[in-house]
């Protein structure tokens, strides 16, 4: 295994393109050629050596790629696009669309990530430990084309529009989330551990998504189904038990929205339109 | 001055004959001091300048495109360099992108063929933020409530001093129908299917709509046909609407000059009773045009990306939505017209769009006389524009249009004579269908052809003619035709080896047209009276000034540059 460590040479105050950053772009090459990889400073063209010192080591054979960045990398933007395999950890906060559109490997944030987070992914891993912003596994602006595969663990909460456009793979965030929770899904699973703001699965034609805590609200265009004790989230079995909600019907979808019944003592009344 | 280039003017007779073009003042000239400035171009192929008749490139649809499809600028985006701006957009670039693309594909005009009226400063705001290109856009008058109400009253000379006030007023270049009554018809929630059928609240038809249009294009002299996009655009079994609208005004052809223009013809050749019964109605509409002086064509093939439909055929569009069931936008413009927008993606293995495909093709290569049939995508329609060394690659050779169906829906290209056709363009033929014909249409005298006095516009291509064999080789062309050698625009060198060297800005070309004295002075009676009943505007704030536009460039009816 290699392992590459990556230090900002200085505190960024401009965005930083650095999709260079992937255990593919990095493999069979030597640290100078690592570091005469392209990146952007705002608007202007540099390479990742006038950003970073770079360490490069050997550890125990294999051809696996472990990059590690240390220190502040909220301004770098991309990092880990497309990537295949290996592994990326960012040692501190990281920035936008970390792990766009990755298709295997892992990625670790020990801190906060920013917005974006592993957008349209296909396959592969994320964890961070702290929170995410907005559009956590969603489509780019405009496209129909969410997140397709993988998985996406958040420990803290994310932001607004959770899974847009989602068509698979699994997301779980530890604590609360914004509002727009899986808008526009059409399949995969959102686990949310703590609680939800309004609108949760707007537009939803498919997919399912588990809300532990509190759900604002239920948006009119979604009709109750059933109530039951437990559903399955990727490779787990969560208890509930929970109201299970059909919709959303503006869509003519078969999404479903399963809501903690204990947490959410305002949404009882449904229960007399259950047969 | 060019020396030794191979030289392919079809409007001066020239077909690959290696000679010497000067330059001078911008213009091509007899001869130049023995000090000039001189670019080899030795074995290489030597063409005026690209004048594309039908590409949407500006106004207030393109960039509701633009808002609509964040996603098209992800995907396609080129950085800024010392020369040139940054810009995003696969198939609604921005205006800057759009002009380096065309430049680098060695085209100097462009015209933008779909402006409604009320939004033609929008359009010509557009229109002067595109750099390297000259341009020119076309008015919608198919649906315009003046129009159709000095029609019904068989007002024609009313009409026409409507017409031409309006072409002053928008900075237009020509008559654009679209959808004759049937967009009007939509504001009602409705469609026309037919040529005799009635608008909706008026007593017209779009018979009489192409008709008036067509005879008040000849009064005024415009230097271009009418330009008509027919009823029933995208809907099976179109094909005999299409040529019917050809035929509707056959008894007005004047002097051996088109009266119509029939724009993206692919749309309009279907033939079948549904989707599933598809197919090519090319060889009739081809067939008629053969048999008829009075009609040109373009193409409007299609490539098979991912790209943006926008049409003022509101109708059509939501048809398509409804098709795809994604999103759209839709626009009502007054009395004027509409527009729709809907994303679409051609896929090879797709039915109708392999026979859609089939069908560009097939029209260009049935249509016999190449000064009446042009190259377009209808970008983005059919596809952006930068695909046309592609769609040249397909037409100067069968192998290359072998290779394309082997890919593509099989019982579509079985159900198309496009196997069985073995023509392939020469390069004087495709010179015509991108330049020299294209210019002709349009009545731009100085441009698409290479003689004494024309505009110095010219495309360079690293090819040559004399020694390719575009039917084999016809990758070495296309990657030619990608990025010209050198372009020159008005006598200066703004590509070199497919890049921009220089950024220069172009100009709009617009008609002063006037009626007869007599109707102009009635005219101006009538004009605040028809504000005021049908507008949100006035009359005086609906003209745009000619300082408004970056470079004018007014043309008088009749011929000649004012």
């Amino acid at each position: 295994m290699t392992e590459v460590v990556l230090r900002p040479k200085g505190r960024f105050s401009v965005p930083i393109e650095a999709s260079a950053i992937t255990p593919e772009n990095f493999a069979s090459k030597t640290p100078e050629q690592m570091m005469a990889l392209e990146a952007w400073e705002g608007n202007r063209r540099t390479s990742l050596g006038s950003l970073f010192d770079v360490e490069v080591g050997e550890v125990d054979g294999g051809e696996e790629i472990a990059i590690t960045i240390v220190g502040d990398a909220s301004k770098l933007r991309r990092v880990g696009k497309g990537m295949r395999s290996g592994r990326l950890t960012i040692e501190g906060r990281a920035g936008m669309y970390l792990g766009e559109a990755m298709r295997g490997g892992t990625v670790t944030v020990s801190g906060d990530a920013g917005s974006w987070l592993g957008a349209h992914m296909r396959g592969g891993a994320i964890e961070v430990k702290g929170d995410a912003g907005d559009y956590v596994g969603s489509a780019p602006r405009g496209s129909g084309r969410g997140m397709k595969g993988g998985q996406i663990l958040v420990h803290g909460s994310a932001g607004n529009e959770l899974g847009c456009w989602m068509r698979g793979g699994f997301i779980r965030i530890g604590e609360d989330v914004g509002q727009l929770a899986g808008i526009h899904m059409l399949d995969g699973t959102i686990l949310v551990g703590g609680d939800a703001e309004a609108r949760t699965g707007a537009q939803m034609k498919g997919g399912r998504i588990v809300v532990m805590g509190r759900a604002e609200g239920i948006l009119p265009s979604f009709s109750i189904e059933e109530a039951r004790n437990a559903v399955r989230a990727g490779e787990e079995r969560v208890l509930g038990p929970f109201y299970v909600f059909v919709g959303d019907l503006t869509e003519d979808g078969v999404g479903r929205l399963y809501i903690s019944k204990e947490r959410n003592p305002h949404l009882r009344f449904y229960e007399s339109y259950i047969e | 001055m060019i020396r030794n280039g191979i030289v392919v003017d079809p409007a001066n007779d020239v077909d690959c004959e290696v000679r010497d073009i000067a330059i001078g003042g911008g213009k091509i000239v007899e001869g130049v001091s023995p000090s000039a400035k001189v670019i080899d171009a030795r074995g290489m192929l030597v063409m005026p300048g690209g004048v594309d008749i039908h590409s949407h490139i500006a106004g207030s649809k393109t960039n509701a495109a633009r808002m609509l499809r964040p996603e098209d600028h992800g995907r396609d985006f080129e950085r800024k360099t010392a020369l040139t701006r940054s810009g995003v957009g696969h198939s609604i670039p921005s205006t800057f992108t759009t002009g380096y693309r065309y430049a680098r594909m060695g085209y100097t005009t462009v015209i933008e063929p779909a402006t409604p009226p009320l939004k033609a400063r929008h359009t010509h705001e557009e229109l002067n933020d595109i750099p390297m290109i000259d341009k020119a856009c076309f008015p919608l008058f198919g649906n315009n409530w003046h129009v159709m109400e000095y029609l019904e009253r068989g007002d024609v000379e009313g009409c026409a001093a409507y017409v031409a006030w309006m072409l002053r007023s928008t900075k237009g270049y020509a008559i654009k129908i679209v959808n004759p009554g049937g967009v009007e018809a939509w504001h009602w929630g409705g469609n026309i299917r037919g040529l005799d059928w009635e608008v909706p609240h008026f007593d017209i038809t779009p018979r009489e709509i192409i008709r008036g249009l067509c005879r008040v294009n000849q009064m005024l002299k415009l230097p271009h046909a009418i330009h008509v996009h027919p009823n029933n655009l995208g809907k099976p079994g179109n094909y005999s609407n299409t040529i019917k609208t050809m035929d509707c005004v056959r008894d007005m052809a004047q002097d051996g000059r088109a009266a119509i223009h029939i724009a993206h013809c692919q749309f309009t050749s279907f033939k079948g009773e549904d989707w599933s019964t598809l197919r090519s109605g090319a060889e009739e509409v081809a067939g008629y045009v053969n048999a008829n002086r009075h009609v040109t064509i373009d193409m409007g093939q299609i490539i098979f990306t991912a790209t943006t439909t926008m049409t003022a055929d509101g109708p059509f569009e939501y048809i398509l939505h409804k098709l795809q069931g994604r999103k759209w936008y839709n626009a009502d413009i007054e009395a004027e017209t509409g527009a729709g927008i809907v994303p679409v993606v051609y896929k090879r293995k797709n039915f109708v769009n392999a026979t859609q495909w089939a069908i560009g093709l097939e029209l260009a290569l049935l249509v016999k006389d190449p000064w009446r049939i042009y190259m377009t995508t209808d970008h983005p329609n059919g596809g952006p524009f930068t695909a046309y060394p592609r769609v040249i690659s397909w037409l100067m050779s069968k192998r290359a249009r072998e290779g394309a169906m082997k890919g593509m829906n099989q019982s579509a290209i079985r159900k198309t004579n496009l196997p069985s056709l073995d023509r392939e363009y020469s390069f004087a033929e495709v010179a015509m269908a991108t330049r020299a014909a294209t210019a002709r249409a349009l009545g731009l005298n100085d441009k698409g052809h290479l003689g004494e006095g024309a505009d110095a516009d010219v495309a360079i291509y690293r090819v040559n003619p004399k020694e390719v064999d575009p039917s084999n080789d016809y990758r070495a062309v296309r990657k030619a035709m990608r990025r010209a050698a050198y372009v020159i625009k008005e006598g200066k060198m703004v590509v070199k080896d497919g890049e921009v060297v220089r950024a220069i800005g172009g100009r709009t070309f617009w008609v002063d047209a006037r009626a007869p004295d007599a109707i102009e002075a009635r005219y101006r009676g009538e004009i605040s009276k028809g504000f005021q009943d049908y507008y949100t505007v006035q009359a005086e704030n609906y003209v745009i000034a000619e300082d408004y536009l970056a470079r004018s460039a007014p043309i008088s009816p009749g011929g000649g540059g004012r």
